[in-house]
């Protein structure tokens, strides 16, 4: 039996706004998601130039060489408007306390072998800087880019990377007997140790990349998949050989975290490649130059890791991987 | 006042974060850790060519470290209290929209103020998240940077969550449906645009004072809080919860923006002549923003929460005062024609609602004439003077209307150059004056309403020559035609829907229809 409580019908004049309904093709219910995204940044009648920056508008289609006829083709397939995205990540971030209150109380970092504890700390604790940059260069697009769909995706990946970032500095928390010793000594070596200068060098030329669509190819597709793809696939499978599955447990939110991201990142160059030959030509070649950079700027980091055989391997998979996901996003 | 809001939130900060310190790490130095050792000097690449953007406005940074984090907030924390308050909000929104809560409130005029809000503030709410993100990329220090980005995700918040909540009211009632489109173009909102066109277009340092202090610090209570608190008065749960939820990062973006002020003025004595002209400027943009909120409470709402005079005595002569108080160490003073408001304090609501009076033809919202107890309300907030001066004019109207002869005015107004109001105020020692200042530019004259009008764009002529003036662009045919109708199609308005009396007007026919479904004995 059911229950069928009674309530008052009042037939609404219309289901959405206007311009949401434009672009559904008519006037029906909208998400929550269209309706937070469609048209929401300004797009004419500005009123100043930016003191700052006077060759542009405000906001301006030419910070980047990329055309789209319509900037809401890049939405987000997550559809996340701030309270889903807020949502999402405060569920993960439980899951990755708890993975970090477990490690803690079961003593899982003391069964790992104290040299490849030390590999740990060198590999993953400098990254910190790493996301630090991508950071960065995500406000670099929220604050530069045109249309809300872009924009406000990118401002939760700002959000996410200062995470991350700070995912890090919790295990290396963790990984310094709760002291900051760890960390200070993994910022000397971003800053300093050879291994890692190719890296930081490719971040901070790309601090300084003007196309705003370029920036986003070369932080968010190409650098994450060599990046992250060490870090999480080849770097996290040799801890679970060397009996440290602590780790990958520690990163298990990265983990998941950047799938998720992923997945927007590939639909927004799917889509502006499909967009006209011009794109695809541009974001082939941003791809393939900042890809190859990025496995340049990382081989001393995964020998240093994996050993020559074995990060010139693992550097050999991540390529040709990414040379599969360009071809599966239409890339040339 | 403000402090009742913002201590219990720092309270809540440290009480939750500290369950996940390590131990031997203090909270502090948990923070310290995890956001301000992620820096770096570049070396690769010049600093100056990494954040280009902090050097030109003249601004002097002898120690960004000296910067001090008000909240220490990392984004574990910030995504669990988000997260928290959206799931309670948007829990509220949808018992609202299952219920049909639009019914409840106390008017069908209560919702003119929601399409003033939604048309005029939410698109600024979104500038406020681009402006912050600039801040966020520009400034090369970790502690504010993470601060002006929190900011920026906050603002994203409330005009997302804005268009949430009024969205249900955009289901049953006019001037709603286009808000983006109307923002970019409508007369009276580039009074709104045009204030954060110019914010987000000022360096990041501008910006900081602009926003972050003058308008989050000084003029949030006077924008924030009656709009919030006109729904708490007039039935409307879902803005007013929209409200409360957004209470705490209000306080947040009030406890950064002083902090903020207070480093620049900190770091070099040279800073302080510069921000004191920020103050001065942007004191009198965000008064004459205001216009619309003084015009608002003191006419639009059908349940009144206070008069404009009360609500600029409590929130901006007390709790200002006791702030500018405060900043006197520095050497800043009350900003420049502070005394202004209070000379205009008792007619600015009633000139503004006058021009709206005027031209409801081109408004995307209703007016009506104050009734006679409404008039009664408005002379005891305001004095004789208001009689002797204003109570005519309505009357003359209401005569009018009577005979057939509904005035509207189909001259297109004058504009200010800078607040880009029409040209209606008076003098503020002689009530019966309209002000005119004037300023020759380059062979070109410019008008203004005020002399803090006229004496911001004396400041920087090269940068309001730009304004996109509506009147001026009608003129010129860039605004679909010459025709009226031309010109609503180009906005977004829906002619004898959205625009002209409330009396007669679809709204008011649904909520007649309304009315009288409650007053049926039985469905």
């Amino acid at each position: 039996m059911t229950i069928d409580i009674k309530t008052q019908v009042i037939q609404p004049k219309r289901q959405t706004f206007k311009h949401v309904a434009d672009r559904l093709g008519g006037d029906r219910a909208a998400s929550r998601y269209e309706e937070a995204t469609f048209d929401l940044q300004p797009d004419v009648n500005f009123h100043y130039r930016p003191l700052w920056a006077p060759q542009f508008e405000q906001f301006d289609r030419r910070r980047t060489a990329i055309v789209m006829r319509d900037w809401y083709d890049l939405k987000d397939p997550r559809q996340y408007y701030y309270a889903t995205y807020n949502i999402a990540r405060a569920r993960q971030q439980e899951a990755a306390d708890s993975a970090m209150e477990m490690v803690e109380r079961r003593r899982l970092l003391d069964v790992i072998p104290a040299d490849w504890l030390e590999t740990v700390r060198f590999c993953l604790l400098p990254l910190r800087h790493y996301e630090w940059g991508a950071n960065l260069n995500n406000a670099a697009i929220t604050a530069f880019g045109w249309g809300a769909a872009l924009t406000a995706a990118s401002c939760f990946a700002m959000g996410d990377r200062l995470g991350m970032a700070q995912l890090l500095g919790r295990i290396g928390l963790l990984l310094g007997g709760n002291t900051e010793t760890a960390l200070i000594a993994a910022k000397t070596r971003w800053v300093e140790d050879p291994a890692w200068q190719g890296l930081r060098r490719m971040v901070e030329d790309s601090f300084v990349t003007e196309d705003i669509f370029e920036l986003f190819v070369a932080q968010n597709m190409a650098m994450d998949a060599m990046v992250l793809g060490l870090v999480h696939d080849h770097f996290g499978a040799e801890c679970d050989r060397r009996g440290a599955t602590a780790i990958p447990l520690l990163l298990g939110f990265a983990a998941e975290w950047r799938e998720d991201n992923a997945r927007w990142v590939d639909h927004v160059v799917r889509v502006a490649a499909a967009e006209g030959p011009e794109n695809r030509a541009l974001i082939s070649r941003w791809a393939a130059d900042w890809s190859a950079r990025a496995a340049d700027a990382l081989a001393p980091v995964a020998t240093h890791v994996l050993g020559t055989a074995g990060g010139a391997r693992a550097m050999e998979d991540l390529g040709g991987r990414f040379a599969e996901r360009m071809v599966r996003l239409g890339l040339a | 006042m403000r402090m009742m809001i913002i201590l219990p939130f720092i309270g809540i900060i440290e009480r939750e974060t500290t369950m996940n310190v390590q131990k031997k790490i203090s909270l502090k130095d948990r923070y310290r850790i995890l956001t301000r050792g992620l820096d770096w000097e570049t070396s690769y690449q010049p600093m100056g060519k990494v954040f280009p953007d902090v050097g030109f406005e003249g601004i002097k940074i002898r120690n960004w470290d000296d910067f001090n984090d008000p909240f220490r907030l990392t984004m574990d924390a910030y995504w669990r209290f988000q997260a928290e308050k959206e799931r309670k909000l948007y829990a509220v929104l949808d018992s609202f929209s299952q219920n049909n809560g639009q019914t409840a409130i106390t008017d069908g005029r209560y919702v003119n103020t929601l399409k003033l809000f939604l048309t005029g503030i939410s698109p600024d709410e979104y500038m406020a998240h681009r402006g912050f993100a600039h801040v966020g990329r520009q400034i090369p220090n970790a502690g504010l940077r993470i601060s002006a980005q929190m900011q920026a995700l906050d603002e994203l918040r409330h005009a997302q969550t804005q268009i949430h909540t009024i969205g249900q009211y955009n289901k049953h009632f006019s001037g709603l449906h286009s808000f983006r489109r109307m923002h970019d173009r409508v007369w009276y909102l580039s009074v709104p645009k045009s204030f954060f066109d110019d914010a987000v277009t000022a360096g990041p340092f501008e910006y900081m004072v602009a926003i972050g202090f003058s308008f989050e610090y000084v003029l949030t209570n006077l924008l924030f809080v009656p709009f919030m608190s006109g729904a708490a008065y007039n039935g409307d749960m879902a803005t007013v919860t929209f409200g409360f939820s957004a209470q705490s990062d209000e306080a947040r973006h009030m406890t950064l923006g002083l902090e903020a002020i207070k480093f620049i003025l900190e770091q070099h004595e040279d800073n302080v002549p510069i921000v004191q002209h920020w103050i001065d400027k942007w004191f009198w943009r965000g008064y004459r923003v205001l216009t619309l909120v003084a015009m608002m409470m003191d006419f639009m709402l059908p349940r009144r929460i206070m008069s404009w005079k009360d609500a600029w005595d409590i929130y901006f002569n007390d709790a200002g005062g006791a702030l500018f108080g405060d900043l006197a160490r520095y050497g800043i003073t009350l900003p420049k024609y502070v005394d202004v408001p209070a000379k205009e304090v008792n007619r600015l609501s009633t000139e503004a609602w006058s021009i709206f009076y005027q031209y409801t033809h081109a408004a995307a919202f209703h007016t009506w004439l104050p009734t006679d107890q409404e008039m009664d309300w408005l002379s005891a907030s305001y004095g004789p003077d208001w009689d002797r001066l204003y109570r005519p004019r309505f009357l003359h109207w209401r005569q009018m209307e009577k005979e057939g002869h509904r005035y509207y005015n189909n001259a297109l107004p004058q504009l200010c150059q800078v607040c880009q109001i029409p040209m209606a105020f008076t003098e503020p020692d002689d009530p019966t004056r309209v002000a005119f200042r004037d300023t020759v530019y380059r062979g070109e004259r410019y008008h203004f309403c005020s002399d803090g009008c006229k004496n911001i764009f004396d400041h920087e002529p090269e940068k309001y020559v730009q304004a996109w003036l509506p009147v001026h662009q009608i003129f010129q045919g860039n605004c679909g035609g010459a025709s009226l109708d031309q010109v609503l199609d180009w906005y977004g308005i829906e002619k004898g829907v959205d625009n002209m009396d409330y009396a007669g007007s679809p709204d008011e026919r649904t909520w007649k229809e309304w009315e009288a479904m409650r007053g049926r004995v039985a469905g």
